[in-house]
């Protein structure tokens, strides 16, 4: 019985207790999820275009930090080393698609799959042979990010706000909301979702998959730079991030691997879902559950809903 | 090669569509159909493409089950079963896009089809030795006599991947036949063949309906083979069922004239 | 010209069955397990056997584990490393608890559990397929991986949080622990990783292969022939799993001779065993020899072999150099041979037959 009471009513009585830490505690849920929702973003938009598992999404990110800060180290001023940072990301996404995807065309998925591992571990030699292995700390200040926190009173205590967590989830609202305006409004974006549909049909009518690849592979690597600067600012910059970036795997599989808002909304539940379980929960079974709570949270819904909440319900045909 | 279970004789009910509806979300795919299959015959369900041809078969053989309706075969009635349960009760089918195991070698594809019939304990076939061996080398026997009769000796050990479309249907065929059916399902087996390999595949049917007694059930949309081949016709038009009888009777049936045959015939 | 079937003629079924059909394949695998048991314990240097032929083969037994999973069955698996580590922390509290059993026979029984933690984590299966089926394992990795270093039990509540494998004996040898020389950890490895070899072969050759192979080709008409499909994939993760369970303890007992679950069972062990498959190719026994020696010889070969050749290479220098040449040889060889180093075998001995007249 004391388990059970430990287990199932007392995280409960807790939130109850002490609100103000429960609402901090969704916060920091709701800050991880945004960010967790921003790589399975840039996941999202590859899958969609050229059915590619893009596993070096999450090193992408770290790569991306760690190439803008590291220029920055090496003396170029932040705004110039953030224009070279995309500079590096679109000589990154030509170089995929040229030497990865083009002789890859027609391959099976697992193969793909594979060679974004290599992509993966490319990345990961290069960046620490340029920029060295040890974690850096990101340049704030110089992309005028804000910094410290406010503390709201409320609930009878207090709650932290991070400056730089408010900037995150309003960026990310930013950068979304542009994408979708991309996607729906411009000829690339009506391109870009006739690929997605098939890559034949798309080819027939003149679309060509080579230069729709590379927009594609260049538009999730400014995504995972803005993600890095809002990773990197929240923690450090290093290749220790790319087991968190894992994390966007869970997402994807609760979002289902074509939606962009499956992305979103299953980064938040990941992302809550795990800290409410760290912080209510991890006590009772010595702490440490968020490195595989969300995977299990995945696969419980998975099992109710093997397409993923926003997937369309497959009917096998014969 | 004996055939086991000779309980029904025949010319008897070997397996009754009873009232059968279909549908996925709101489109129906198939509304009240009945009909029957007798022991020993070739029966042939035709109908203008999405007539729910390949939907009946797969409620036939369990992958589809549907929401109103019974099915009896041999006797045992059922709503619902799994695939694997209507395989094991003696249904064997091909399908319409071949669906077979590319990556294994004909040979492999059609030992497959005896996977049923084999039970060798996982000791002994970790060893490869013993009643694994034995049993391995007594189904190959039957295989090759399959292989034999189809004529497919000389491609015995290439990938079907490898295969063109007519080998694989054949191949596919072999398959089935691997599991000894008591209703042989075939999904369009002449579709995409020239005529030449059109004839071969008839005399394969004919062949195994005459003798190894198998009941046959096909779908197909050359008309002249169907009327040739068939003891009787069930006629299906947007999920309903149009008629059902002899070729002759079929073809004199002013519905379906009207519906499909038109006027050439 | 030496390579040829010409006149080896068959006359019953069971001859024309045999894995290796061909007179002088049979003569080749004689003469590796000659070399492999005779010369190399003779004849081989301590570094050869420590850093070559140790990790060699307990990577080769891990990639036969997945290669039956995702080769055979079609079911990609990233929780090979916790698999391993499940069969490791198992023969290590068997072992604990039962030290007079020998230690071979604990290394053997792991494999069990952890064959049986796979079946666990495979019950997904039925349901999820493909990619999400692989973000699934990755589920069993984590949380496995946390079992191991925050349940004091599992490893007997030492202060070090690692497995500390003691002294065991074989035919009175010392075949673990620090006493234990290194022929006698190869002899017994090596034993194992051949019956094992033999057993998965056989296994993929009967029916029992045949059905998995038809659950990875087309899970639909398997199912239709009567294939019950949660029961097949379920066996192919016991298997897969039992052999993973196996190099896991071999890799703690025999090689490492102790260690930390963060350390051994990690995701990039899963990782590693991945692109062995991959490398090697999919749905290969020999494949997955082929992949696992060229990775794990890889890192060897450029930490001392580029020095030889007078490139000099400072430590850090060479690890991240070691990953940008894994991921560029990854990527080139998916794009020479998607089919992996296997296939580049088959194509190598179709031209043997051949030579020297190729017509």
């Amino acid at each position: 019985m004391d388990i059970l009471f430990k287990i199932l009513i007392d995280p409960f009585l807790q939130m109850g207790a002490m609100p103000d830490l429960f609402v901090q505690t969704i916060w920091d849920g709701f800050v991880t999820g945004v960010l967790y929702a921003l790589i399975a973003l840039g996941f999202v938009l590859i899958f969609k275009a050229s059915g590619v598992f893009n596993f070096a999404q999450g090193i992408m990110v770290v790569f991306a930090g760690l190439t803008l800060v590291g220029l920055y180290e090496m003396g170029l001023p932040a705004p110039l080393a953030v224009l070279v940072t995309l500079g590096v990301m679109f000589v990154l996404a030509l170089a995929i698609e040229r030497v990865v995807l083009r002789p890859l065309v027609n391959q099976p998925d697992i193969i793909l799959f594979m060679a974004t591992f290599g992509i993966t571990y490319f990345l990961i030699g290069l960046g620490e042979l340029i920029f060295g292995g040890n974690p850096k700390q990101m340049i704030t200040d110089q992309l005028f990010l804000p910094r410290g926190a406010i503390e709201v009173k409320m609930l009878g205590g207090f709650v932290q706000f991070q400056k730089i967590d408010i900037a995150a989830a309003v960026i990310a609202v930013v950068m979304i909301v542009a994408l979708a305006v991309f996607f729906q409004k411009t000829r690339i974006g009506r391109a870009l979702r006739a690929v997605a549909d098939s890559h034949k049909a798309a080819l027939s009518v003149g679309i060509s998959l080579n230069q729709i690849w590379v927009i594609v592979w260049f538009t999730a690597g400014i995504v995972a730079l803005v993600t890095g600067i809002m990773w990197g600012a929240r923690s450090d910059v290093s290749f220790g991030l790319q087991v968190i970036a894992l994390k966007a795997l869970p997402v994807l599989i609760l979002g289902g691997f074509t939606s962009v808002p499956g992305a979103i909304v299953g980064g938040l539940i990941i992302g809550i879902g795990e800290k409410l379980g760290e912080f209510y929960w991890g006590p009772l079974v010595g702490g440490g559950i968020e490195s595989w709570l969300a995977y299990c949270i995945a696969l419980g819904f998975l099992l109710f809903r093997p397409q993923g909440l926003f997937g369309d319900k497959i009917i096998e045909r014969i | 090669m004996t055939r086991t279970s000779q309980s029904i004789q025949k010319g008897e009910v070997l397996l009754a569509v009873d009232q059968v509806s279909l549908s996925f979300g709101g489109v129906k795919a198939i509304t009240d159909v009945s009909f029957d299959i007798r022991k020993g015959e070739i029966r042939a369900i035709i109908g203008p493409n999405g007539a729910g041809k390949t939907s009946m078969l797969n409620v036939i053989n369990g992958f589809y089950h549907p929401q109103q309706g019974k099915i009896t075969f041999k006797g045992q009635t059922r709503s619902k079963m799994r695939p694997s349960v209507a395989a094991a009760q003696g249904i064997a089918r091909t399908f319409q896009n071949v669906a077979l195991f590319k990556g294994m070698s004909t040979l492999d594809n059609i030992m497959s089809g005896r996977t049923l019939k084999m039970n060798s304990h996982f000791f002994w076939q970790c060893l490869r030795h013993g009643p694994a061996m034995a049993e391995e080398i007594r189904h190959r026997e039957f295989v090759e006599d399959i292989i034999d009769f189809l004529e497919i000796q000389a491609i015995r050990k290439v990938p079907v991947g490898k295969l063109p479309y007519g080998l694989q249907k054949r191949v596919e065929l072999g398959r089935a036949l691997a599991m000894e059916p008591d209703l042989l399902l075939l999904d369009e087996p002449m579709a995409g063949m020239n005529l030449e390999e059109k004839e071969d595949m008839s005399r394969f049917i004919i062949d195994v309906n005459t003798q190894y007694g198998t009941t046959i059930a096909l779908i197909e949309h050359d008309m002249g083979v169907v009327m040739d081949l068939s003891d009787r016709v069930v006629v299906l038009e947007y999920g309903r069922k149009l008629a059902d009888g002899t070729p002759d009777e079929v073809k004199a049936d002013q519905s379906v004239i009207d519906a499909y045959l038109g006027v050439a015939h | 010209m030496f390579y040829r079937e010409t006149g080896q003629f068959k006359t019953n079924y069971a001859g024309d069955m045999a894995v290796f059909p061909i007179l002088q394949d049979r003569i080749g695998i004689a003469l590796i397990l000659v070399v492999a048991f005779v010369l190399i314990p003779l004849l081989g240097s301590d570094f050869l056997l420590s850093s070559v032929m140790i990790p060699f083969l307990v990577f080769s037994l891990a990639s036969i584990g997945l290669n039956i999973l995702t080769g055979y069955t079609g079911l990609i698996s990233l929780g090979t490393g916790a698999f391993m580590g499940v069969g490791a922390y198992a023969c290590y509290k068997l072992t604990t608890l039962f030290p007079e059993v020998n230690i071979v026979v604990w290394i053997v029984t792991a494999g069990f559990f952890s064959a049986f933690v796979g079946v666990l984590f495979g019950l997904p299966s039925l349901r999820i397929k493909g990619f999400y089926l692989a973000v699934a394992t990755l589920a069993a990795q984590f949380f496995l991986q946390w079992c191991f270093t925050r349940i004091p039990w599992l490893y007997n509540y030492n202060t070090s949080g690692a497995i500390e494998v003691g002294q065991r004996t074989l035919f009175g040898m010392n075949v673990t622990g620090p006493k234990a020389s290194l022929e006698a950890r190869y002899m017994v490895l090596l034993t194992l990783v051949t019956v094992l070899t033999w057993v998965a072969s056989n296994l993929m050759h009967g029916r029992i292969g045949r059905s998995f192979m038809a659950v990875r080709d087309m899970d639909i008409a398997a199912e239709l022939m009567g294939i019950d499909l949660l029961k097949t994939k379920l066996l192919a993760f016991a298997v897969s799993s039992f052999y993973a369970g196996v190099a896991g303890a071999a890799m703690m007992f025999l090689w490492y001779g102790g260690g930390e679950a963060n350390d051994a069972f990690n995701i990039n062990q899963s990782f590693l065993i991945l692109f062995m498959v991959i490398i090697g190719g999919l749905g290969s026994m020999i494949g997955s020899f082929f992949g696992a020696a060229f990775i794990s010889m890889l890192p060897t070969m450029l930490k001392f072999g580029l020095p030889a050749l007078g490139i000099p290479l400072a430590g850090a220098t060479a690890e991240h150099l070691t990953y940008i040449l894994v991921g560029s040889l990854i990527i080139f060889f998916l794009i020479v041979e998607p089919h992996g180093l296997a296939r580049l075998w088959q194509i190598g001995k179709q031209k043997l037959r051949m030579w020297p007249f190729p017509y």
